[in-house]
């Protein structure tokens, strides 16, 4: 049968050599650096000060507004500090320093419905809300806002993302071997929050194994698996929605304008913990991975915890590695120091040795980037327009449109930064319009 | 394990392997064959060809880079190499030395460097110096000598195209034959007679995906069906469709020329636009105008659409919906 997939794309070496390893846990750091902006959004604000104790998984910073996330302690113990504190996008934002008593003391009996399937959607919404869960794949939406759209917009179908598209990344593709079961309650729970009437979970064909896993577990319950094509990046929310659905969500527009919510299979786990256990996001599953790792393997981790803690029990960097990354290789954020802490959308720390960069040639114009482009962009005109900053004709291009997959860097044989060209035509389409907006 | 001595670049962090250098490289392989081809059909005359062209190419390229202080490693790229030996095809094999030097001059000079160098140019810089040669000098431009392998009266040879075109081949019977022009037995330009070792090397930069199907398979398709039209209604008349793209140079051009990634259109609408353009204006030129052959001019003309051609057909971006304003 030929898999269902979506328009170009590509297949990079795939890499991942932790599929293999199961699952272990990261002993909790004698220090947590929690930051209080973990999601899209605005930051949380704190509900701490130093000098106070707080339990395992207290509620250290309040959601402010609908468009955030609340944030938890990881572990129990007392706040040293509340300090702007190294972040993986790169500017400093204000972090809870918490040290860890060791104890994981709770901060009480957690609330556990009978049956978390007889909850009303607004009550799921409300407990996914309350434990800070966010969009675990790398986007980090907070998870309650997906799942109430406008009023005026109905969900058909719910999506399970299992692609773990990136090289190397095997977070995913373990959690689903060792923990189906959650997965399919979580996405369960999902469908009726959301009031729809399918499930669909979707995972590469690279990871057959895992969909099998979720199938078995699922016993025959009205969930529905397929299998999707391995290629980059499979795993974005419209290109999977066009893989299984044939829906294509409009420019400028969310899946929800297709009638559709699509959740990592994190997420869903996480969705499940909340709702059944009352237990917030405070820790998750990462590979920690790369060739500039000695000894590679996927781990359950703390939120908070610093990424050099994480390297060191993997072995530590070996020599020459001088590139970390948060995320996949073709996404993910470097890393100027390893004080980062471990985010609720750190899917994996990886590392690399760098390489020489590589002259910059001109434009021969090979249609690769075109070709490549999942979004039917032409990039190299993008990127010449941003370059001549001609912003109204880059927007008329489809600038906006660009989901920054790096599919057209990737490819370009002129070893052009196509990307970061195109993402300086996106701010300066989007300091216009807000210059706009506020004359 | 520190912090400082890491790299912060933005992502992504992953390359292809491919490199324009390689990509120049896989199409210089491909020419192989009709290199080959051109070397056992014309021997001592090609070499000759080949070397004179590779020189002036070079040499104008590197005084370009000279002028405009650039590292002489660029030449290297192997584009100057590949206009070079394009051009030396498309040449009758026995034009002077100093008028093929000449054509890789403006191959290079005008066809390319004038416009900014390798990725700027508008149009085919072989095709230029071709261009410019059939203009400067359309006597020896025109005058063919027969391959080492047929024994014929050289004073009044001429090529299957002009046979058909100026001597009445068809209703004399004097037309080449397929076989002749598939393998290359044929009188034309030096490395534009054997349709085999062209396919060849055709088919290897189809099978690297280094050039898109699209074109040649346009080209061809189009100007099959042009000439097919009028093959059909008068046989007597009008050379069959294969013949046509059997003969005059038309597979080097569609699987060399047009597919020039610099002056060849970036979508795939585009793409197919510019190569049935190309094969229908060849056919126009073969049955009307005043050439027996008619590729050069024809890809020569679609390259100046290119632009147009880009900018009235955006591919459609992924969510978006036309027909309605």
């Amino acid at each position: 049968m030929k898999r269902r997939t979506f328009r170009r794309g590509i297949h990079p070496p795939e890499r991942k050599a932790t599929a293999g390893k199961p699952i272990e846990v990261l002993p909790a750091p004698e220090k947590t650096y929690v930051p209080f902006l973990q999601h899209f959004g605005k930051p949380a604000s704190p509900l701490v000060k130093p000098g106070d104790t707080v339990a395992l998984g207290q509620k250290i910073g309040e959601a402010a507004g609908s468009f955030s996330s609340s944030v938890h302690s990881p572990v129990s113990g007392k706040v040293l500090a509340l300090d702007l504190h190294p972040f993986p996008s790169g500017a400093p934002v204000l972090t809870a320093v918490i040290e860890n008593d060791g104890r994981d003391a709770p901060a009480g009996e957690p609330e556990r419905p009978a049956d978390p399937f007889a909850l009303s959607p607004e009550a799921i919404i409300q407990k996914v809300g309350e434990a800070g869960v966010v969009g675990m794949g790398g986007a980090s939406f907070p998870t309650a806002v997906k799942l109430a759209p406008p009023p005026q917009k109905t969900i058909d179908t719910v999506i399970i993302n299992g692609c773990e598209c990136e090289p190397v990344q095997t977070g995913d593709h373990r959690l689903m071997l060792e923990s189906p079961r959650e997965i399919l309650w979580g996405a369960e729970l999902i469908r009726l929050a959301a009031r729809a009437g399918r499930v669909i979970v979707g995972v590469e064909d690279n990871k057959a194994d895992a969909l099998e896993s979720l199938r078995r577990s699922a016993g025959g319950r009205g969930v529905e698996f397929a299998l999707v094509r391995t290629k980059y990046p499979q795993g974005a929310e419209k290109m999977l929605i066009q893989a299984l659905l044939r829906r294509e969500v409009p420019r400028g527009g969310l899946p929800f304008d297709v009638g559709v919510v699509v959740q990592n299979v994190s997420t869903a786990k996480a969705v499940w913990d909340a709702v059944s256990r009352g237990r917030p996001l405070t820790e998750r599953v990462l590979t920690c991975g790369g060739p500039g790792i000695a000894d590679p393997k996927n781990l359950l981790v703390r939120i908070g915890t610093p990424i050099r803690q994480v390297i060191e029990f993997c072995g530590g960097l070996k020599e020459g590695a001088d590139l970390v990354v948060y995320g996949g290789p073709l996404m993910g954020l470097a890393q100027s120091t390893l004080d980062s802490p471990v985010i609720k959308s750190t899917t994996g720390i990886l590392a690399f040795a760098a390489g020489r960069p590589e002259t910059e040639l001109a434009c021969i114009r090979c249609a690769r980037c075109v070709d490549h482009c999942p979004m039917g962009l032409m990039p190299t005109r993008l990127a010449g327009l941003a370059r001549f900053d001609l912003v109204a004709e880059a927007e008329k291009w489809g600038t906006m449109d660009c989901i920054e997959c790096g599919c057209c860097q990737y490819v370009c044989p002129s070893r052009i930064p196509l990307l970061s060209w195109i993402r300086l035509g996106k701010s300066r389409v989007a300091a216009r319009k807000s210059g706009k907006g506020t004359a | 394990m520190n912090g400082p001595g890491l790299i912060i670049e933005s992502s992504p962090h992953w390359r292809d392997r491919d490199t324009v250098r390689r990509i120049m490289a896989r199409v210089l392989l491909a020419l192989v064959p009709a290199v080959l081809a051109s070397l056992y059909f014309f021997r001592l005359r090609a070499l000759l060809l080949y070397s004179v062209t590779a020189a002036a190419c070079l040499a104008t390229e590197a005084a370009f880079f000279r002028a405009r202080r650039k590292p002489l490693g660029s030449l290297l790229d192997g584009s100057a190499l590949i206009t070079a030996v394009l051009l030396a095809m498309c040449l009758p094999p026995n034009l002077p030395l100093e008028m093929a030097a000449l054509g890789g001059v403006v191959a290079v000079g005008i066809g390319k460097q004038v416009f900014g160098g390798l990725g700027h140019n508008i149009f085919n810089p072989a095709l230029v110096g071709r261009a410019f040669l059939a203009a400067a000098f359309p006597a020896a431009m025109t005058t063919w000598i027969p391959p080492n392998t047929l024994a014929v009266d050289t004073a009044t040879f001429a090529t299957p195209l002009a046979d058909l075109r100026f001597h009445d081949a068809l209703t004399r019977g004097t037309l080449a034959s397929i076989g002749d022009l598939f393998l290359g037995n044929i009188g034309g330009t030096l490395g534009g007679t054997s349709a085999l070792a062209l396919l060849l090397g055709g088919a290897y930069l189809l099978y690297r995906k280094t050039i898109d199907w699209r074109i040649p398979a346009g080209v061809v398709a189009s100007i099959s069906l042009f000439t097919g039209v009028f093959w059909l209604a008068a046989p007597e008349r009008y050379a069959s469709p294969l013949f046509h793209v059997l003969s005059g140079g038309l597979l080097l051009g569609a699987l060399f020329m047009a597919t020039d990634y610099v002056t060849s259109p970036l979508t795939s609408s585009a793409k197919w636009i510019y190569a049935l353009g190309i094969g229908l204006v060849s056919g126009l030129i073969r049955l009307f105008g005043g050439y027996p052959e008619g590729i050069m001019y024809a890809v020569l003309f679609m390259n100046m659409f290119v632009p147009l051609l880009e900018s009235l057909l955006r591919p459609r971006i992924l969510g978006e919906r036309r027909g309605r304003r």
